[in-house]
């Protein structure tokens, strides 16, 4: 149910109401641009509502803690931007291969290496491809607006409880600073799925557990890899993307994000000036919603895929439509601040205009 | 009277017991135990002299060795 | 003849299987110790064990409690982690000296500043393990192992860290002592040093550390009982024995919100 009353907040801002909202209990984070005002605004409100804040020593320390957390069968939650995300990586492998659930926030900034403190998408492989070593995935999401950042949270929660699984919710440092007009609102239960019968609650009347991610008898982690890949099978079912002027399109723009945010402006002014394009814009990144790709491509469409990035979705999209066409790519390079003019010329150029 | 039981198939062999023993009645026995390791021991007729003082167990890392005393009756 | 009574057994806590760890390795005792002390205190159902990566990565399969492997040095933030989501169990890990002092030190350095309430068994030995013998933060100068064969030299490799005397001078620990295990009197003070660490935790006072200088036959060179007299002829000298910070008993503590909420 909405609390009906909007409010004018930053995208981190929404993400840390969101977070609230869906009943976190830990927040274990380290500062890092541009995603401090999430820390900043969790040490004073999780503790007034009873939860737990570490502003940790660092992000390796971060992810670790909330892999204790997660054991423990809490919502617990950390955040990052790019160069701390990497840190983590280590920690979210042992998470997806100890069957753990948490949410880990990239507010995406420029990179490689220390790269900048603006927006970028550079992160778009490491998140979907597990981004640790080891054959595992997140679950990805995308938010592209403030509210949506707020949502996602809820969502996030839920769907890393419900698959036992790390969930990425992968920003960027445009919406993370941005402020819009945001409803909150908060969900009418929330749903662990069965934690208590598998977190580490103390063996009384029960035989004890262990959460590991150490196979090492012949056979045993083949086991758990079979595992995993059917859990990464069943949660293709929620792939979900905002699908927009797509029905009598000729070229179909595909963007996630802030830029697909932007790209949707683009959208429709080309589409006041009579040009039929649409737009694809992935909510979640893994799963990918590769089904709606492929049908667009079946039905003849063309595709022009914008990333914030030197080409990394477009890989995806490739993928997805494989069989009928190819996409082209034009990426905005990481380090420049994407404005709304500046994605008209390649999507009227695809066009072949 | 007090004394001790080695359990054999957990014995790994390091005589550590060997050091602590008071009364010097644990030694290294002649024979190996499936996993190979040559086990520790009181002789028989040596066990009479333990006085159940619990050394050798307390720095037994293997849980090899149980240790009885006589219980005390209480009048 | 008179009815006899059982001394010493292990407690039902310790799981009844044959350890993997070598002949004379001091695992096996720090282990029981735990157990002992665990099972004294009335924890046994509310123990949250976390592991680390070493040897004795395999705690689990020893002690009966629900435990959680930790990636290699960050158990003390898996559990400051742990103990925040579940603030009324007993949370403790146990670690090596290159998973605790090495890889790991930005964790327990914290972890104890922050005063977290856990508490941690630190066993030393002067080497990696299970790796195969190389040099870890507390190899002793001279000391020969595979990544300084020609033995550690102060002035290319440092000298070897001594981390009870580090964690006693942090504002959040409240009870770090170092023991050893090298003979029946030093094991029973060890015990005594392990209860103090735990019951700091149990009283929420505050962050609970003990050091157990232990021995590595095999990647030593050095028969058990050989190896068993270097910790005393060796260790004991450069690492001392004793409490480094014990605020109970300086009659009260630091901070001022000092004790947990019943």
């Amino acid at each position: 149910m909405a609390d009906n009353k909007r409010i004018f907040i930053k995208g981190n801002e929404a993400i840390s109401r969101g977070a609230l909202a869906a009943g976190l209990k830990c927040y274990f984070g380290y500062p890092i641009t541009p995603q401090n005002d999430i820390p900043e605004f969790l040490s004073t409100e999780l503790p007034a509502v009873g939860g737990e804040f570490v502003q940790a020593e660092s992000e390796v320390a971060s992810a670790n803690m909330l892999l204790g957390a997660a054991s423990g069968g809490v919502r617990a939650m950390t955040t990052s931007s790019s160069p701390g995300i990497s840190l983590m990586q280590e920690a979210i492998s042992y998470m997806a291969g100890s069957d753990l659930p948490g949410v880990i926030v990239n507010i995406n900034r420029g990179g490689p290496g220390l790269g900048d403190i603006g927006s970028s998408q550079g992160d778009y492989f490491q998140s979907t491809r597990g981004g640790g070593h080891g054959d595992y995935r997140t679950i990805v999401l995308a938010p592209g607006t403030c509210q949506e950042g707020y949502d996602m949270m809820i969502e996030a929660f839920d769907l890393a409880f419900k698959y036992r699984n790390p969930v990425l919710v992968l920003g960027d440092a445009i919406v993370g600073q941005m402020k819009e007009p945001v409803t909150p609102w908060t969900p009418e239960k929330i749903n662990n799925y069965g934690v208590e019968d598998w977190c580490l609650s103390g063996a009384v009347n029960r035989e004890k557990r262990l959460l590991k991610s150490l196979f090492l008898e012949d056979g045993a982690l083949a086991e758990q890899n079979i595992r995993l890949q059917q859990k990464y099978e069943a949660l293709q079912s929620e792939a979900r993307a905002d699908v927009f002027a797509c029905d009598d399109a000729e070229l179909v723009v595909v963007a996630y994000g802030s830029i697909g945010r932007i790209v949707k402006s683009s959208i429709r002014r080309l589409r006041a000036e009579g040009h039929k394009v649409g737009l694809v814009r992935p909510l979640t990144l893994y799963p990918f919603p590769a089904k709606v790709l492929e049908d667009l491509a079946k039905a003849g469409k063309k595709f022009l895929t914008i990333e914030h990035n030197c080409g990394q979705m477009v890989e995806d999209v490739r993928l997805s439509i494989r069989k009928y066409g190819d996409s082209d790519f034009h990426g905005h390079m990481p380090g420049n601040l994407p404005g709304s003019d500046d994605f008209v010329e390649p999507i009227l150029a695809r066009l072949g205009r | 009277m007090a004394r001790v039981e080695f359990r054999d198939e957990r014995c790994k062999g390091c005589l550590l017991c060997t050091t602590v023993c008071p009364k010097e009645i644990i030694c290294q026995s002649a024979r190996f135990n499936k996993q190979g390791y040559k086990v520790a021991e009181v002789k028989e007729e040596d066990m009479e002299k333990c006085t159940g003082c619990t050394s050798c167990a307390l720095i037994c890392p293997d849980l090899a060795i149980k240790v009885y005393r006589e219980k005390k009756e209480k009048k | 003849m008179s009815a006899e009574q059982i001394a010493f057994e292990a407690p039902e806590i310790m799981i009844d299987r044959p350890t993997h760890y070598c002949p004379g390795c001091h695992h096996g005792i720090a282990h029981r110790l735990v157990g002992e002390v665990l099972t004294e205190m009335g924890l046994v159902d509310e123990t949250l064990c976390v592991g680390s990566i070493g040897c004795s990565v395999f705690i689990y399969n020893y002690l009966n409690v629900d435990a959680v492997e930790a990636p290699h040095g960050r158990a003390p933030a898996v559990a400051t982690g742990l103990k925040r989501a579940r603030k009324d169990k007993f949370v403790f890990t146990y670690q090596g000296d290159g998973d605790l002092a090495s890889i790991g030190m930005a964790e327990i350095v914290h972890a104890a500043n922050r005063g977290e309430r856990i508490s941690v068994v630190f066993v030393n030995n002067t080497v990696y393990g299970m790796t195969g013998g190389q040099m870890a933060p507390t190899t002793l100068i001279g000391q020969k192992t595979t990544t300084c064969p020609g033995g550690r030299c102060a002035d290319r490799e440092g000298s070897p860290i001594r981390m009870s005397e580090i964690i006693g001078g942090l504002g959040g620990t409240a009870y770090c002592e170092r023991a050893s295990l090298d003979s029946v009197k030093n094991i029973r003070r060890a015990k005594k040093a392990i209860r103090k660490a735990f019951e700091v935790q149990q009283q929420g006072i505050g962050f609970g550390f003990v050091e157990l200088l232990s021995g590595c036959p095999t990647n030593w060179r050095m028969d058990a009982v050989a190896a068993n007299k270097r910790i005393t002829d060796e260790m004991i000298p450069y690492f001392p024995l004793g409490v480094y910070k014990d605020v109970t008993a300086e009659g009260g503590c630091e901070c001022s919100e000092s004790k947990e909420d019943k």
